[in-house]
């Protein structure tokens, strides 16, 4: 029962924690809640026994990524207070698709078939064995991959960056 | 030793959880006029999704969705780098950062 309670807290920092993100006009502000969500998503992680993907959401989301937005946010921010979005009737739609989004997707959760009851007990091993050994043998070509992606985006970052100067 | 986990919330409250997760970056992402604050809702919105795939992966018992996070975070990341190297150029052109005066490209 302990476990339910526990799930709910959080769940429900990270709902209102991402709600005022995408609410408040500061965009300073909007970081730093987005960083309690990310947190709250590496907690649940943790209640997950996925221990090693909480600790790279801490480390590379909450981290690396969130600096590189305060960075830009504090870059581009000339200190004035954001006016508010001229929408139109687009907020609307918005709310309309959000709102059949949200009834779909819920829908589906309730009405497929779904393992029901508590998780199964994990295999023997640390949660980091075993997604190493699937990620260095299952996943290598993936891996690789993802390596040469990361570097394509640090030139074009880095092209992009430097302007017109060269 | 086998570790002990304190899940005891079904599968299907965080299958929940990341249902509202993703709406609320949805709403984000189409009443917002900054950049940044969209891309912060495209990060809630791979959030969710990362919630289900680890979900699944433990209520399942396969490592699989654990290892689909793990690209997934990858990417996210070169998609960050490389958005907001795109938000500064554009900054540096027209000292503004309005998607909706974002219009060169429009036919």
């Amino acid at each position: 029962m302990i476990g339910l309670a526990f799930f709910t807290v959080v769940a429900i920092v990270a709902i209102v924690a991402a709600a005022m993100v995408i609410i408040v006009r500061n965009a300073v502000h909007s970081a730093l809640f987005l960083v309690v969500t990310l947190f709250c998503v590496a907690i649940l992680f943790l209640t997950l026994g996925a221990e090693f993907l909480a600790a790279v959401q801490v480390l590379v989301y909450a981290g690396a990524i969130m600096v590189l937005f305060l960075f830009v946010i504090t870059l581009l921010n000339p200190l004035q207070p954001e006016t508010p979005d001229r929408l139109g009737n687009q907020g609307a739609f918005a709310g309309a698709l959000a709102l059949l989004l949200l009834v779909e997707m819920a829908l589906v959760v309730r009405t497929n078939v779904l393992p029901t009851g508590a998780a199964p007990t994990p295999p023997p091993g640390t949660n980091i064995e075993h997604l190493g050994l699937a990620l260095y043998s299952t996943y290598l070509v993936p891996f690789e991959v993802a390596s040469v992606l990361l570097l394509v985006a640090i030139v074009g970052a880095v092209v992009l960056a430097r302007g017109r100067a060269a | 030793m086998p570790a002990t986990y304190i899940t005891t919330a079904p599968l299907s409250y965080y299958l929940l959880l990341s249902v509202v997760l993703f709406t609320i970056g949805v709403i984000g992402f189409c009443t917002r006029k900054n950049p940044l604050i969209m891309f912060m809702s495209v990060e809630i919105m791979l959030n969710s999704a990362n919630l289900a795939f680890v979900a699944f992966s433990r209520y399942l018992n396969q490592i699989d969705g654990q290892v689909i996070v793990f690209f997934i975070m990858t990417i996210a990341a070169a998609e960050v780098v490389v958005g907001l190297a795109i938000i500064v150029a554009i900054f540096r052109t027209r000292a503004s950062i309005d998607v909706d005066e974002v219009s060169a490209l429009h036919g």
